[in-house]
């Protein structure tokens, strides 16, 4: 271990090349994305009757399960509260107001967050939010770390667990293929009663404001989606608040930025790791010499 | 490398009881692993998808990885600080950390549900900078690399000028050798840039762990939930890599029968109180700003573990590391460094299982018997690889009362690998 003091630099230098090789796009910012621009749906529970066609187009459309429409009408499965599955990817689940007693439903899915938690997990980027609006996922590159669902605030992402080989995250794609061929998402086109409204996000919440301007007796005055967690794409009306239903409360701040910031803060331009590298350096070349403290014990 | 030629293979029969237990262990863990890989993780483990991480993650990976600190701890004391006394423990330090992070790797494949895609981050067009995972990911298989760079020399040491491969394999001896020769002469001047790396490297993935359940703020528990977690991660990792070496050290000796290296021991062990310390004083100070200290004292059963979590595995062995007359023991070494280690496990076990509170449980995770099965094969295997190691390379430090030119020991590759004499 006899190495000069200028050679010692000069590798130095070498080996932090070899640091910034495995970081180098630890830098990169967040894609910037005009979030008033993007599609969404606006749902909603007030019209929706809880007919279950939506859940029907869906598992035909990504060709989930081959059920008949009719086998839909079964409302028994109310009894109990769904959640999104590997081969469902929208489930309707039925509440009750407690004011008024009566039913009303929630159709849920992937929100298609504004700042998706998801896709700041992921790994190798696989999923990702596009100009469009919706949150896709690419199979080819995921390696199954099921991060993004240990990272989702509304736990939608489900996993193929019994696919031995080549399991996937399954969650709504929001139709992406059928938003690229200019026709909405295989639910909205179904739903019998407008319960689900696609638009950009700046035109829904428009519509959403004003019909709760427009009939204040039948919606509580609340847009679920406009600004949870940053916003989504897909939001929410309902006669009551959403405390008893299963969208859960969260805080209006984006979630990636919480650990982004500390990522990104340990890498600053690689000064931090580069600085304890040359402190390391510096106090291993200045303490070198034969040690003849004895041991204490 | 001089100081290191006190180091020579150990000389015992690789079988022993013990041996065969373990290997019937690692034996069902590695049947268990392979049927995971063929047979999907829906018939292996009972994770779902309200847990999607079990203790393949919480165990194998995140502790795993902790335990393996002790590698950078010991080689920041004896290296760069230039403790020289300590450098009787850096190799099996350096040991333990390269088979500790190979077998987090084996344990992490054995979670993925596309393990043959594990590649996918070093790829330059799948890079996500923004994922703490990937940061993880790659700084582990960095280190991972550095950790077998720095094994190197151990390997040209034992076997420069003497390869003597079998069969076939013959014709390569005259190249293997003239590598070995080649990383003997030039490797080790250059080892320490590889050593401060090494180092850099684990103080970032060792506090990336910590920041990796930040990402879920709306599902974590209070008690686990920091902003300041990959704080703690590091320090208590910091706090464990001593113990780490004290535990292994002692364990190895007994089951060599060499006399273990208690004043060595002992004196490293001196650090650990005033590590547990600063780790514990961030902790509280963490519960305090984030006014945290209702949870530890709600009587729920997450809190009497964060009790546990504290009381067992930090206070304790802190106190008990402070009096000399246990730090002179081996005895009392053991089970303070086991109550360390334990601590460790248990907070990783809570950060990444416990703390995880899902929206809509339907029934709490317990492992399958598959996931306990290959969680302890693994470790099983890891301690039959770490005896095979030590018994043909030369790690750990011959006991001053064996004679010099110690034989290689009679392991099957042994044989196999036999030197010319
Ligand atoms: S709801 Fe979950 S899965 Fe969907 S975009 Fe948001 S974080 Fe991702
Ligand atoms: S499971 Fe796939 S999509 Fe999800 S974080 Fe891991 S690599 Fe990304």
């Amino acid at each position: 271990m006899t190495v000069d003091r200028r050679e010692f630099l000069k590798i130095a230098g070498a080996g932090s090349a070899f640091l910034l090789a495995g970081e180098a796009r630890a830098t990169d910012e967040p894609q910037a994305i005009d979030c008033g621009q993007t599609y969404g749906v606006l749902v909603d529970t007030v019209v929706c009757i809880g007919c279950r066609k939506c859940e029907w187009a869906c598992n035909t459309e990504h060709k989930l399960t081959d059920l008949p429409l009719p086998s839909y009408e079964d409302k028994s499965v109310f009894q109990r509260h769904r959640r999104p599955e590997h081969n469902a990817y929208t489930v309707v689940n039925r509440f009750f107001d407690p004011n008024t007693t009566k039913p009303y439903s929630i159709k849920v899915q992937c929100m298609h967050c504004n700042h998706p938690a998801c896709a700041s997990a992921c790994i190798v980027g696989a999923l990702r939010k596009e100009k469009q609006g919706p949150v896709s996922y690419d199979a080819w590159k995921c390696i199954g770390c099921r991060y993004c669902m240990v990272a989702c605030p509304f736990q939608v992402p489900a996993y193929e667990y019994k696919e031995p080989l080549k399991p996937q995250v399954r969650k709504c794609t929001f139709c992406a293929h059928r938003l690229e061929e200019g026709k909405k998402p295989a639910c909205v086109s179904i739903c019998p009663n407008e319960a689900l409204t696609f638009g950009t996000r700046q035109e829904l919440m428009d519509m959403a404001h004003g019909r709760i301007t427009a009939s204040p007796e039948k919606y509580n005055n609340y847009v679920y989606g406009e600004s949870e967690v940053g916003g989504t794409s897909w939001m929410y009306l309902a006669p009551t608040t959403f405390d008893q239903t299963e969208l859960p409360k969260l805080p209006d701040e984006p979630i990636p930025p919480i650990t982004e910031t500390i990522q990104h803060g340990i890498f600053k331009s690689f000064i931090p790791p580069l600085a304890l590298y040359g402190i390391l350096g510096l106090i291993m070349h200045s303490l070198k010499g034969p040690e003849q403290e004895e041991i204490n014990v | 490398m001089s100081k290191h030629n006190h180091a020579a293979p150990v000389r015992a029969p690789f079988l022993s009881a013990g041996t065969k237990v373990l290997a019937v262990i690692a034996g069902l863990g590695i049947a268990s692993y392979i049927y995971r890989l063929f047979f999907g993780l829906a018939s292996t483990t009972n994770l779902d998808n309200q847990y999607p991480w079990g203790i393949w993650i919480s165990i194998d990976v995140a502790s795993g990885v902790a335990l393996a600190a002790g590698g950078f701890t010991t080689a920041a004391l004896a290296d760069i600080f230039h403790k020289e006394r300590y450098h009787v423990i850096v190799r099996p330090a350096l040991l333990t950390a390269m088979l500790g992070y190979t077998f987090v790797v084996i344990g992490l494949l054995a979670d993925l549900g596309r393990y043959y895609n594990v590649w996918h981050p070093m790829l330059p067009s799948m890079w996500q900078g923004n994922s703490v995972l990937f940061e993880v990911g790659m700084c582990v298989m960095i280190y991972l690399t550095v950790l077998y760079i720095e094994f190197l020399p151990i390997v040209a040491e034992r076997f420069k000028g003497r390869v003597n491969l079998p069969g076939v394999l013959r014709i390569l001896n005259r190249f293997v050798d003239s590598w070995l020769t080649v990383c003997d002469k030039y490797l080790t001047r250059f080892i320490s840039l590889f050593i401060i790396a090494g180092v850099v490297l684990s103080c970032l993935h060792q506090s990336s762990l910590g920041t990796l359940m930040v990402i879920a703020p709306t599902k974590m528990h209070p008690l686990w939930y920091s902003p300041i977690s990959p704080l703690m991660f590091l320090l208590s990792a910091i706090a464990v890599g001593f113990p780490m070496v004290i535990f292994e050290s002692i364990i190895s000796s007994r089951s060599f029968r060499i006399p273990p290296e208690t004043p060595v021991l002992s004196s490293i062990a001196r650090y650990t109180p005033i590590l547990l310390a600063i780790y514990l004083g961030v902790k509280i100070g963490d519960l305090t700003i984030r006014e945290a200290w209702p949870y530890v004292f709600d009587g729920s059963l997450k809190s009497l573990l964060f009790i546990a979590e504290i009381l067992l595995g930090v206070v304790a062995p802190a106190v008990l590391l402070t009096i000399p007359r246990v730090r002179r023991s081996v005895a009392g070494l053991l089970i303070s460094s086991s109550l360390v280690i334990g601590g460790v496990v248990f907070n990783r076990i809570n950060v990444f299982l416990v703390a995880y509170q899902p929206l809509y449980p339907v029934k709490t995770y317990f492992p399958s018997i598959f996931e306990i099965m290959v969680t302890i094969g693994l470790v099983a295997a890891l301690v039959l690889v770490y005896r095979f190691i030590v018994m043909n390379f030369p790690v750990i430090a011959k006991p001053p009362t064996t004679p010099a030119g110690v034989r290689p020991a009679e392991g099957w590759l042994a044989e196999s690998l036999r030197e010319v004499e």
